[in-house]
Order: structure tokens, then C-alpha cells, then sequence
């Protein structure tokens, strides 16, 4: 696959005011159809496209235009693509991994920040932003003391027009703090609930500071968020005590720690949000490719997978196509919708990363509690 | 003003609601209020805002009468405060009409998705023309079948606990009373439409304005016919089906008023609009815009300014009746 541009860039005279005027020409990375191409500007020895879609090769080598200081890489990407990479630019024999400066798209997690690419069609949705008609919901810590796990620190999100006199649904999110800080969660849910999109809801915000441990099917996980968490949020807040207003949501192995405490305590979560589970299995032996990390993860879903039940009533299931666990995921469907749960499940021409779970919010968080939008009309 | 000797019931479309982001167009009840020559205040009944049901300065400004709020919906919460046996039976019968409606639900969908799967099959177009029949006409059978379950969900709540019978519930259906009674008419906002049913029924503001003209629109008007449709063909989660939420009051018979289509149905699915108009059929599928209006007297429509969703899918727009 070639790009038009660097074509044209190649095709003309290659001085530095040309090549000036290319860059200033274009917006980075360069998206042409179903082409996007990658450019880096400078002095290195080699420079490298690392990103983390599963099924290309992970590290893949900008080629430099001949008599210039750039360099350029061009992949397929299908329409509504979205991919997060970084730059390996080689100097003296030493790498260095980087932000693409040409590019103002970043996405931010615990490790640090990526460059993002947007395919054609991928747009940000809109109702991740701010929006001042929106009003704000109350965020908040408390802490909780856990027989369990000694105390614990909770975030909480009330919504704005939070009463006493009602009943609220109850959204417990795992990693509920790296989902307000890299996936957006306080506007989403400020922007669903004044779009009708959901209903008022108290979010739940956990976080586990040994989550490999906890959340890889550990039953003082599951104790501690049914038999401490919800009976203690109910005394303070008036929540709807019925499954069906009770969900659980996570991602990676947040979305295991859901799957897991619905299966521990099946009928007591009506809803179970599930994002890039970490659903490895097999079908012969008890060790994963993965590693010994997933070695209760790997018990846990090969008992499920022998033994499926439905453990809540509605089910939304997301992944996305370009990380390694969508093969476990579309694995899981099947399962889940054998038992006679209501599963939804959504894929994604993304990676297992927090804007991916961003993105399919909306979607997800309406299926599971659907708002008012049906039942108002003014 | 005297009792009507012909009660109008007037659905309108959508008009200016407290709701953030709610349509921005202009009200015009006011003009038909002064179309019915009404000169004496009017009844209020917003209890479909909710807790905002009182936020209605900006609509009693358009009405150009002076009005009375009924506040159904505070009545509600007094009334409850007040009545602990009552209320605990009414959310017992609230939960029970929530599940029976998800587990309607889950037929329709059940439903919706046999028809896809044997409309898609490759066979002789008179036979699929013929198993496309049958899917609506089951569809037609899981609403009837659901309308009759809520009515006798609310028969035996009506025959257990005789509402109208006990103090707190008479009480404040005599307030109503006095308060409807001078009224030239009933004027009924939209907002939620479960929400504004259950309080209308609790306290039977339709009965208690049996001899009055009646001005509705969106969920006011959705709760004056026969069965209450919800529907939406652009919900968040991609798509829903339409489905019955209740039998309403039935003094617009005949009717399934759709609110704000332009919003809300796809208008371009003939397909899909051939097959609600003929799931609901033979009422009258009315789409409701700004501006529309549908006039009902003794059980019939005498005019009309409206779009009729065809059985054929074709939307007829300028129905008058």
C-alpha cells in the first residue's frame, strides 16, 4: 500500500522547503482512504511503528524518503479504525520510545500516554465531553471498612439531582478510578443521565491495589464487594435492592473480578457489564500460553465453560478486534448466551486500552439500564 | 362556563417541556384554547414532569388563561406519606406490572427476531408474504395478551384496595374536584408517560373531568387512547422494538399518537412502519409533530392536522381525519 502524499513528496524536488511545505500541507498521521500513513521527522539510524494490534507485526520500519530527513510507513487500516502507537526512534544503537510530535491525539493510562490514529469514519464520540447542559454529578471518597480487606477507600458518583425519596440502580465498577481518569467516566455518566440515555444511577468506584490477585476469581473479592460493599452502600444511600438494578463492570480483569462475583453469587447481579475480559481458558490442560497469572482465571472459565448457568439477566459483552483476548471473548459469547442470559456483544476496530472501554460506554451502560428516553415524551 | 354540550379531547403535538435539551418550539395550546372560546381558568395537570411538575410558569404563560396546577404528582408523595398500607400494595403492584412488562419485553424481542430469521429464508415471495402475516399477527397477540394482563393487574389493585374509598385518596379526589369544576378545561402536559398514567389513574382526574373539553399532547396525549406505545427506532443501544405499556384511558379511542417522529421514527423504514401500522391496527397510527393536532369528540376523530402511518408503510402527511 502506498500513500499519495509521500509519492508526490518523493516525485518533486526533496529540498527542505519543500519538505516544509509538506508538512505544513498535512495533518499526521496521514489518512488517505483505507492508507494511513505514519511520519517522523529527523536524524536517527532507523526509526520503528510501534503500536499493539494484535495480528500485525508489533514493531514494523519507517523508510526514509531518499535525500530527506523523513520518514514514512503506510499500513492498511479498515474504516472506523482507531490505534494507539508510539515511535522507536534508533540513535547511537539506542532506541527511544515516543509520542508522534506530529500528532496531537494522545490517549492517556497508568503507564503513561500513546499516540492515537484515527481511521476513516472513527470519530470521538461527543458525548464523552464536557457538556454544560449537562449537569455535574457529585463525585466523592469514603472509606469502607472491610473485615475482608481492612479499609478501602470508595470512590462514589451520585447524580446531580440526586433524591432521597427515590431509588437508585447501583453501578459497581472495577478499576472505577482509572475510569474516571482515562476513560471519561464522570462526563459519560453526567451526559447519559441528562440525555435520558440511562437513569439517575450511584456508581460505585473501586479500586484493588493487588487487582491480578483479587480480581482473578478470589472469593474474599466476591465477599467483599456482596456481602460488605452493597449492604453498606445500601444503609447510606436509598437503593433499588432489586438484581436488575444491581451491575457489575470492569475491563481486562476487572471484567474476570464481574464475571467471577456474578457466578460466586448468581441472581444477586442482574446486570453484568464485561469489557476485554481476560477470558483465557483451554480446551486441554490447566496452563495458558499466558502464564501462570492466569492460572485461577484459566480454572475459573474452564469450570464455566463446562458447567454455564446464568448468573444474571442481561449481559453486555465488548472487545476489541485488535487485541489478542478477542479470540477469548468470542469464545465466551456463546457460552453466556447458551444459558439463556440476554447477551449483547459488541466488537470494536480498537485495542485493549481505556478509550476502547470509553467508546462502547454509551452503548453498554443504555442496553444494561436503559434511561427514561422510551418512556418521556414532551 | 358551562359544560360542553360536545366534549372535544384535543391532542397536540410536542410543546415546550422543563426537561434540559426539551423541544424549543413554540407552545400553541393557548391558541386553541382561545379556538374553544374557553374563558374561565383551566386545569394544570404537568404530574408528567415529575418533581418538576411545579416548574410551569413558562407554560402557564402560553396558556393565555389563568391556571390551576392539580400537582398530581406532590399529591402523590403527600398521599403516600400518609397512607403506608396503600402505598406498600401500589409499589407491590408496580413491581408486578415491571416484570410483566420485561418479560413482555423479552417475547417481542423473541418475536422480532423469528420474523427476521424467516423473513431472510429463500422460498416462494407468496409463502414469505404469508409467514410475514403471521409474524405480525403475533406480535398483535403478545400486545393483546400483555394489555389484558395489566388491566387485570389493575382490576384486582381496584377490587383489593378500593382506593377511592379511603380517606387520604378522597380527600384529595374532593380537593380535585373543587379545583376542575370551575375550569373551562383540562389542559395535560407530556413528560413521562408512566409516570403521569399512574398519577392521572391514582387520583381519576379524567373521571373527575368527565363534562370538560381535554388538551393534551406527547405523553398527555399517548395516556388518552386505548394503548400506550412506546417506541423509539434511535435508542442509544442501537435498536428497539416498539411496545404496549398499558391499556390508557380510551377517551381518544381508536388512536396510537406518536410524539415527535421526526425525532424519533425512522421515517424512511416503509418496511418497518408497514408493520407497526398493521400491529396496531385497525387503530390509527397518528405521528405527532410541532404544530399537529387531532380533535376527538364522542369517540371520533372529526378533524385533523396530522401524518397517519399507512399499513402500506406510506406515511399520509396532512391527515385530517
Amino acid at each position: 500500500m502506498t500513500s499519495r502524499a509521500i509519492a508526490d513528496l518523493s516525485a518533486g524536488p526533496r529540498t527542505p522547503e519543500a519538505v516544509d511545505g509538506f508538512f505544513a500541507t498535512h495533518g499526521f498521521p496521514i489518512v488517505e482512504g483505507p492508507a494511513i500513513t505514519f511520519v517522523w521527522r529527523g536524524e536517527a539510524e532507523a526509526v520503528h511503528l510501534k503500536h499493539w494490534v494484535y495480528g500485525l507485526p508489533s514493531s514494523q520500519s519507517l523508510a526514509r524518503v531518499e535525500h530527506t530527513d523523513v520518514w514514512h510507513l503506510t499500513l492498511g487500516l479498515p474504516p472506523a479504525s482507531r490505534v494507539e502507537y508510539k515511535f522507536e526512534v534508533v540513535r547511537g544503537g539506542h532506541g527511544e520510545w515516543i509520542q508522534d510530535p506530529l500528532n496531537p491525539n494522545r490517549a492517556r493510562d497508568p503507564f503513561g500516554a500513546n499516540s492515537v490514529a484515527h481511521g476513516t469514519g472513527y470519530a470521538i464520540p461527543e458525548w464523552i465531553q464536557h457538556d454544560p447542559r449537562s449537569p455535574r454529578g457529585h463525585l466523592d471518597e469514603i472509606p469502607i471498612d472491610s473485615q475482608v480487606f481492612g479499609r478501602r477507600s470508595l470512590g462514589l458518583y451520585l447524580p446531580a439531582r440526586f433524591r432521597r425519596t427515590r431509588r437508585y440502580p447501583l453501578l459497581i465498577v472495577h478499576d472505577g478510578h482509572d475510569y474516571l481518569h482515562y476513560a471519561s467516566l464522570g462526563p459519560v455518566l453526567d451526559n447519559l443521565i441528562a440525555r435520558l440515555d440511562i437513569p439517575d444511577v450511584i456508581v460505585a468506584l473501586t479500586s484493588s491495589p493487588r487487582r491480578l490477585v483479587e480480581y482473578a476469581d478470589d472469593e474474599r473479592h466476591a465477599s467483599f464487594l456482596t456481602d460488605e460493599m452493597v449492604p453498606y452502600l445500601q444503609r447510606l444511600f436509598p437503593l433499588d435492592e432489586r438484581p436488575q438494578s444491581r451491575c457489575l463492570m470492569g475491563a481486562s480483569f476487572g471484567a474476570v473480578a464481574a464475571l467471577s462475583t456474578a457466578c460466586r453469587r448468581p441472581g444477586f447481579y442482574g446486570r453484568l457489564l464485561l469489557q476485554s475480559g481476560s477470558f483465557a481458558f483451554t480446551d486441554i490442560g490447566d496452563r495458558n500460553h499466558r502464564g501462570a497469572l492466569f492460572d485461577p482465571v484459566v480454572a475459573f472459565i474452564n469450570r464455566f465453560r463446562g458447567d454455564p448457568i446464568a448468573v444474571a439477566e442481561r449481559v453486555f459483552v465488548s472487545c476489541g478486534m485488535y487485541e489478542s483476548l478477542i479470540y477469548e471473548n468470542r469464545s465466551l459469547v456463546p457460552m453466556l448466551q447458551s444459558t439463556g442470559m440476554d447477551v449483547r456483544y459488541v466488537e470494536a476496530r480498537d485495542g485493549h486500552n481505556w478509550e476502547n472501554w470509553r467508546d462502547r460506554l454509551r452503548e453498554g451502560l443504555s442496553w444494561l439500564f436503559p434511561g427514561p428516553l422510551l418512556l418521556v415524551y414532551e | 362556563m358551562l359544560a360542553p354540550a360536545t366534549r372535544s379531547v384535543i391532542l397536540l403535538g410536542p410543546q415546550p417541556g422543563p426537561q434540559p435539551g426539551s423541544p424549543s418550539h413554540q407552545a400553541d395550546v393557548g391558541r386553541v384554547l382561545r379556538e374553544l372560546g374557553a374563558r374561565r381558568p383551566v386545569a394544570l395537570c404537568t404530574a408528567g414532569w415529575q418533581e418538576r411538575e411545579g416548574e410551569d410558569e413558562a407554560l402557564a404563560a402560553q396558556l393565555g388563561l389563568p391556571s390551576v396546577n392539580l400537582r398530581l404528582h406532590r399529591r402523590s408523595e403527600e398521599l403516600f406519606a400518609e397512607d403506608a398500607e396503600l402505598k406498600e400494595a401500589y409499589k407491590a403492584r408496580q413491581l408486578l406490572l415491571r416484570h410483566q412488562q420485561d418479560f413482555y419485553r423479552v417475547r417481542l424481542d423473541h418475536a422480532d427476531e423469528a420474523a427476521h430469521a424467516i423473513a431472510v429464508r429463500h422460498v416462494e415471495p407468496e409463502l414469505l408474504e404469508q409467514e410475514r402475516r403471521v409474524s405480525v399477527e403475533f406480535l398483535r397477540q403478545l400486545d393483546r395478551d400483555h394489555v389484558e394482563r395489566c388491566r387485570a393487574i389493575h382490576a384486582a389493585f381496584e377490587q383489593r384496595w378500593r382506593p377511592g374509598d379511603r380517606p387520604a385518596v378522597a380527600r384529595h379526589r374532593r380537593e380535585l374536584r373543587a379545583l376542575i369544576e370551575p375550569a373551562s378545561a383540562l389542559v395535560i402536559a407530556g413528560g413521562h408517560v408512566a409516570s403521569l398514567f399512574n398519577r392521572m389513574e391514582l387520583f381519576d382526574a379524567l373521571g373527575l373531568a368527565a363534562e370538560k373539553h381535554v388538551i393534551a399532547w406527547s405523553a398527555g396525549a399517548m395516556v388518552l387512547t386505548d394503548r400506550i406505545v412506546l417506541f423509539h427506532d434511535f435508542p442509544p443501544y442501537g435498536k428497539d422494538i416498539a411496545q404496549v405499556l398499558d391499556a390508557g384511558f380510551g377517551v381518544a379511542p381508536g388512536l396510537v399518537v406518536l410524539p415527535d417522529p421526526s425525532r424519533r421514527i425512522r421515517m424512511d423504514d416503509r418496511a418497518g412502519i408497514a408493520r407497526f401500522a398493521q400491529r396496531l391496527a385497525p387503530a390509527t397510527c397518528v405521528a405527532m409533530d410541532p404544530g399537529t393536532h387531532v380533535v376527538s369528540e364522542a369517540g371520533l376523530v372529526v378533524r385533523a392536522s396530522a401524518t397517519r402511518l399507512r399499513t402500506t408503510g406510506e406515511p399520509e402527511i396532512g391527515w385530517s381525519g
